[in-house]
This record gives C-alpha cells, sequence and structure tokens, in this order.
C-alpha cells in the first residue's frame, strides 16, 4: 500500500481494497473468534472456544482458526476485528453483546468477509446474529426447582440486567409457580458474569435465608460448592454440564452448544452460499442442551421435566403461554397466547409473583 | 562481588538512559518469554514493534496508535506535575471515568437537539468540571484533615466504577437499546461526536489537545513561576517553604490540573473511541498513564514518547495476539515487564554499581 493511494482514497478505502484485492484470494477459508473473556473461563467464553475447535476439528485442515481472547468490549474491540480482517479472515464470530456496534462499523468496512455477532439484534448485509433460547432450560429449571423446594424459597444468582436473564428468571418461576403455587424467588444481582468470590457469597446469602434450591446465571462452579458444602441444596449447572458436582448438589444443568451452528455457518461461507440470518435457537436445534437429571430427583418429577423438554423440542410447547400477567398485575399475555421474539428479545419486566425490582 | 553506592547527584546519562535501557530489556526478557511458550521470539518483537509502524497494514495501525496514546498522554502529562511535587494521584483512572460519565451526561441531556457549537464545548467543560471535582475530594481532605492521598484517590477509582456500572444500566441507559446495559452511542449523534478531524489520520479533539497540553506543560515547567514551584516543592519542601510556596495551594492545584485532563481525556474518548457509557468503559488508561509519566522521566516531551511507546506495546501486543495466537496473560506479562525493567533500571540513575573484592571495609 503506497502512502500516496492512502491519502487519496481515505483509510476506509483503503482497508476495503486490501483486503477486496484479488491477490491475498486464498485457498483456504479463515474463520476467527473474538473471545471476551479468557478460553478457560469455565462458562461462556470456553463453550464458545470448545465449540469453535469442534468446528476445526469437523473441517479437517479445510478451514485456518484464529482467535483473540479477553478482548474487552470497546474501541479494543472494533481494533481486534479488524485485525482479523486485515489477516484474511473470511468469516468473524464475535461472542459478546458488546460487540454489537463495533461489528457492524468493521464490517461495513469489510464487505466481503462474513460477521456472526451472538446475542445482539443489528444486522447488515455481511453481518448475521445469533443466539439460544437458554430460556427453555430454564423453564425445565423452575419446574424441577418447584418440586424440589421444601422451604418454598428458589434462591436465583443474576448476572448483569439484559433481557436474557430476566427472561431466564420469569421462565424459571413460571414454571416453579406452576407445579408448586407456594415458591418464592429470592434473587441476587452480581452484574457480572463470572466472579467465583461474588457468586460464592451470594449462594451463601440466599442458602442462610433459607432457599434450599439455587440457580445460577453466572458461569463459576462456586455456588455449587457453597451448596455442596450446605448440604440438602440442589443446583443446576451453567454454560457447562459441572456434572462433578452430581448427583448433588447439581441435578440439571443448561449446557451451551455452539458447534453445530458454527459447523454450518462455515460451511455455507465455504459454499458461498451464507447470507445474514436472525437465528434463534433452542433444545429442538441443538443449541441448549439439558444436562442429565440426576437419581436425587424422584422418578415421577425427571420424567415430568424431560416430558416438558421433549415438548420444547418438538415445538408442541412454548415456556411464555399466556395467561401471563406482568408483576404490576397488568395483562401480558391472554390464555394460549404465545409471547413474540420481538417482546422476548427485549424483555424487561417480571411476571406476577416475583418480588424486587429489575435493577436500574 | 556487586555493591550499590548512592551518587551525589542523579546520574544525568542514566536518568534518560535508563528507560531506552529499560525498553531494551524489556524486548529481551519479553522474547525469552515467547520463546519459552513456544513461539518465534523475533517474529512477536516484530509484530508488536515493527509492524504496527512500519508493516503492511500500518495505514490501518498508525491512525490507532495516535488514537490510543492521546488519552495516555494526556493524563501522564497532569499527574507529571503532582508527581514532580510529591503529590501522589493514583487516581487518575476514577477522574477520566466522571469525565466521561459528565460529559456523555450532558450530551444526553441534549439529545436529539442539534447544536454543536453550544453542546461539544458544554461536554468539554462538564468532562473537565467531573475530573477536577472527582480530584478535589483527595485535595480537600488532605489539605483540611492531613489525609493520604494515595490511599484517598486510589479508593475513590472503585467508586467512580461503580459508578460508571450504575449509570450504564440506569439514568444514562439507552432507552432503544432494547432494554441493555448501556447509553445512546454518542458518536452517532453529530452534536457531540468526537470523530476523527481528517479521515484516515485518526486525529480527533482529544488528539489535539494532548499535543497542546505537551506544549504547555514544556511552557509552564521550563518558564512559569507554578512549574519552578512545583519542582522546588519536590526537590526540597522546606526550601520551597522559605520561597514562599504555599503548600496547601500546590496540592489543590496539582490535583486540579491532573484530574482536569484525566476529565477531559476520558470525555474526549466516550464520545470518540469509546462511544459508550457502558460497565466496560474504563479501560486502566488512568494507571497506564502513571507508567507513562514515569518511563517519560515526567518530562513534557519524555512523556509524548513513552505515551507513543506504551500505546504500541497495547497495539502491537493485541496484534501479536491474533497473528500468532499468543494467550492473552501473555501480553499482559510482557506490557507489565516495562515497568518492572524500568524500576530496576533506575537504580543505575541514583547508585553506582561497584565492582569490590569480597575482604569487608
Amino acid at each position: 500500500m503506497k502512502r500516496r493511494t492512502l491519502l487519496a482514497s481515505g483509510a476506509s478505502a483503503a482497508l476495503a481494497a486490501a483486503i477486496g484485492a484479488p491477490l491475498r484470494a486464498q485457498a483456504k477459508t479463515k474463520v476467527g473468534f473474538i473471545y471476551v473473556g479468557p478460553i478457560n473461563d469455565g462458562g461462556w467464553t470456553q463453550h464458545h472456544h470448545e465449540s469453535a475447535k469442534q468446528m476445526v476439528e469437523h473441517f479437517g485442515g479445510a478451514i485456518d482458526f484464529v482467535y483473540q481472547e479477553s478482548v474487552p468490549e470497546g474501541p479494543d474491540a472494533e481494533r481486534a476485528i479488524t485485525q482479523m480482517c486485515l489477516g484474511g479472515a473470511n468469516l468473524i464470530f464475535t461472542t459478546s453483546f458488546g460487540y454489537m456496534d463495533a461489528t457492524i462499523n468493521v464490517a461495513s468496512k469489510f464487505p466481503n468477509v462474513k460477521f456472526e455477532h451472538a446475542t445482539g439484534y443489528k444486522m447488515a448485509d455481511n453481518v448475521g446474529v445469533y443466539s439460544a433460547r437458554f430460556y427453555e432450560g430454564r423453564a425445565i429449571q423452575g419446574t424441577l426447582a418447584g418440586r424440589m423446594t421444601k422451604t418454598n424459597k428458589v434462591g436465583y444468582i443474576a448476572s448483569v440486567p439484559i433481557p436474557e436473564v430476566v427472561r431466564g428468571i420469569n421462565a424459571a418461576f413460571l414454571h416453579a409457580r406452576k407445579v408448586n403455587p407456594n415458591v418464592e424467588f429470592k434473587i441476587i444481582w452480581i452484574f457480572e458474569w463470572l466472579n467465583p468470590a461474588k457468586e460464592a457469597d451470594a449462594a451463601k446469602a440466599l442458602i442462610e435465608q433459607g432457599c434450599d434450591v439455587v440457580l445460577q446465571h453466572t458461569d463459576s462452579t462456586a455456588p455449587q460448592a457453597a451448596a455442596k458444602e450446605a448440604g440438602n441444596v440442589y443446583t443446576f449447572g451453567q454454560a457447562a454440564d459441572m456434572a462433578e458436582y452430581g448427583p448433588m448438589p447439581r441435578i440439571s444443568s443448561i449446557i451451551d452448544n455452539w458447534a453445530p451452528y458454527y459447523i454450518a455457518r462455515a460451511q455455507q461461507v465455504i459454499d458461498g452460499s451464507w447470507t445474514p440470518a436472525f437465528t434463534w435457537d433452542g433444545i429442538g436445534a441443538g443449541m441448549v442442551g439439558i444436562g442429565e437429571i440426576s437419581d436425587v430427583v424422584p422418578a415421577e418429577f425427571k420424567a415430568e421435566a424431560e416430558a416438558m423438554r421433549d415438548a420444547i423440542a418438538a415445538g408442541s410447547y412454548h415456556p411464555f403461554t399466556g395467561p401471563i400477567k406482568k408483576q404490576d398485575g397488568s395483562d401480558w399475555l391472554a390464555a394460549g397466547e404465545i409471547a413474540d421474539d420481538m417482546t422476548l428479545g427485549g424483555l424487561n419486566f417480571y411476571v406476577e409473583g416475583i418480588e424486587g425490582d429489575i435493577p436500574s | 562481588m556487586l555493591r550499590l553506592e548512592r551518587r551525589r547527584q542523579p546520574s544525568n546519562l542514566w536518568r534518560w538512559g535508563a528507560p531506552m535501557a529499560a525498553v531494551v530489556l524489556t524486548m529481551v526478557l519479553g522474547a525469552l518469554l515467547f520463546w519459552m511458550i513456544g513461539r518465534d521470539p523475533f517474529l512477536a518483537i516484530k509484530t508488536i514493534f515493527w509492524d504496527p509502524v512500519f508493516g503492511e497494514f500500518a495505514f490501518y495501525y498508525r491512525p490507532e496508535l495516535i488514537k490510543k496514546a492521546a488519552p495516555l498522554i494526556m493524563i501522564a502529562i497532569g499527574l507529571s506535575f503532582g508527581f514532580r511535587a510529591g503529590i501522589w494521584n493514583i487516581g487518575a483512572e476514577g477522574q477520566y471515568i466522571i469525565g466521561a460519565i459528565c460529559g456523555a451526561s450532558v450530551a444526553l441531556a441534549f439529545y436529539p437537539m442539534a447544536a454543536r457549537w453550544m453542546i461539544f464545548p458544554l461536554m468539554i467543560m462538564a468532562g473537565i468540571l467531573g475530573g477536577v471535582v472527582w480530584a478535589m475530594i483527595p485535595a480537600l481532605l488532605r489539605v483540611y484533615f492531613k489525609t493520604n492521598e494515595i490511599l484517598v484517590s486510589l479508593m475513590l477509582v472503585y467508586v467512580a466504577e461503580v459508578l460508571v456500572k450504575a449509570f450504564a444500566v440506569g439514568l444514562l441507559r439507552n432507552p432503544e437499546g432494547r432494554g441493555f446495559p448501556g447509553s445512546r452511542n454518542l458518536t452517532q449523534y453529530p452534536s457531540a461526536a468526537n470523530l476523527e478531524l481528517f479521515a484516515g489520520t485518526g486525529i480527533h479533539w482529544g488528539v489535539i489537545t494532548a499535543v497542546l497540553s505537551v506544549g504547555l506543560a514544556y511552557v509552564v515547567i521550563t518558564r512559569h513561576r507554578f512549574g519552578f514551584d512545583v519542582q522546588l516543592a519536590g526537590q526540597s519542601p522546606r526550601a520551597a517553604a522559605f520561597a514562599g510556596v504555599n503548600t496547601n495551594w500546590l496540592v489543590i492545584g496539582c490535583m486540579g490540573l491532573s484530574g482536569g485532563l484525566s476529565g477531559l481525556a476520558g470525555l474526549f474518548e466516550v464520545a470518540g473511541p469509546s462511544g459508550q457509557i457502558l460497565g466496560s468503559f474504563p479501560a486502566f488508561y488512568g494507571f497506564t498513564a502513571i507508567i507513562v509519566a514515569f518511563l517519560g522521566r515526567l518530562h513534557p516531551v519524555g512523556i509524548l514518547l513513552a505515551g507513543l511507546l506504551m500505546a504500541l506495546t497495547y497495539i502491537g501486543g493485541d496484534a501479536a495476539q491474533s497473528a500468532m495466537n499468543l494467550p492473552s496473560a501473555a501480553i499482559k506479562v510482557f506490557q507489565g515487564m516495562l515497568l518492572f525493567s524500568l524500576l530496576s533500571v533506575d537504580v543505575l540513575t541514583n547508585y553506582r554499581v561497584r565492582f569490590t573484592w569480597a575482604k569487608g571495609d
């Protein structure tokens, strides 16, 4: 790149030229990943990375794989993504919500590169969006929690107040109440996705308040350890199966499984058939896995939960089916009405019966 | 055996030689580190130090370098005055965050009004004011209650970090953000955006201010009474007292100056490169700037160079991560080595190494 060309064309045009030039054409498809945490965080990033590695394995040597871990959300993200484009990536997965604007900005400069942004909502000609319907798994956890609790108090370690987390709380609560009208939820927000110390403190506080089931939307196993120490407390694995804490306290789990999606999208880029899409898959498509329900759970409840899992997978049951009222008592969904994805995508209220407020 | 002997006067040669030796030492130690984890050490050092400036994609990295260096330089210039006078503002990070919150709040209060001539200057004032107010807390506590400004200013960083998270999910949350935390993106609001002034150069208002602050600091340090007082207070507090330097005003002046510049850096960052008030807005610039200030020997020109060098290790470090799949922890260790090397080499500025035979004298 001559300096003069740069001055004449401006940087963004120069960027596009650098990547569009046929001399940089390469035989192999290069797939890049931007991670928000370290690849061994035990939760969110680790599962993206493991799914990515499964994708690499699937294609054997047919694709090149690059990644960058612990990329802060903000201006550094934009540079990290640009860097990957300059390095010749053809498809880039940006795996955190906070990369949304950065992904859109870079995508406009590199029209030939395909982008996939996790959990966001902004799309473009070369930007697709994907996320998982974790709330489907929460409905099953809620059912089990409602059945297993003896104190009728269920604890919930909430992470960051975004719609996904609120959806999870609502789905779990609705289904716990359905099987146990006396159940109450105690919610602690820790404002982080991964912080073993805070998670342990939250779990202990909930257990001290009498909760004998603790759900978590945070990524570490610290709550599992706290529950194990307390005894007679049930928990669920988050992001990972956390099977090492089974059969007690961990009685089931929600497992993130992005591999089928990554393989499918990479294949489409190789074939040249990729188009931007808004993908929101759940148990049915295998993006959300439900970990084995342990034998501590009585057989009838286990069967009930598995039946719900199968019904959700088959599409015959939706966890947000009316009648459902909002926390303030106003109507949300009429009897038989199913929540639309737009409302679910931006869910920012609790359903009737949950105490407390969403932090704002 | 080796013996350290205190120099009567700090060595002038080592005063400026030490930072350079530290950089070389960091490169050597870094290369060793990268070699130990199985990467080509020469390629890694080249990717970090050479490629962003002279490599194939330098046209992209050079502007990024400038953007990254600007807040570091601006904050470090502010800190250098206090550090010269023995006033230790460790909380620039907090002042940076509060400046950003204040500036962004002003912008969002006017949204979507189109009056850049008024809104942008108001944001700048709010940014400065926010930083100054946050710095005045440790300054006034020291003046009136003899508290330790190191501790107070450091503690206020954590307060600021909590505040920025609260603002991101509360007051400043984007009403059209579908319930996600984070403010509106200021770069998409023409009245408030701090964009590149010349396409492809990376130069925005923050960069211009950073360069101006270097020039002004040079004049103040060498030509102005305030600069003289600051140096005198640092070198000999007693002499300063005899010369009629009012220590209290010096504390307020130095803390206010660094707070204001930090707040201003935060404002330019939130209105430009960062764009949003987010929980992840803090980027440790306030702490990194402390290293920049010392690496630059508290001298304006030195800080300018040190800021650029520090930015290079960040930009190049990130580039090495994705180009060579280096773990991010290795890059962080490498960046940490720079300060560590500087501190160890700095011994030579104040001490002379003597080789003596072990006779015991």
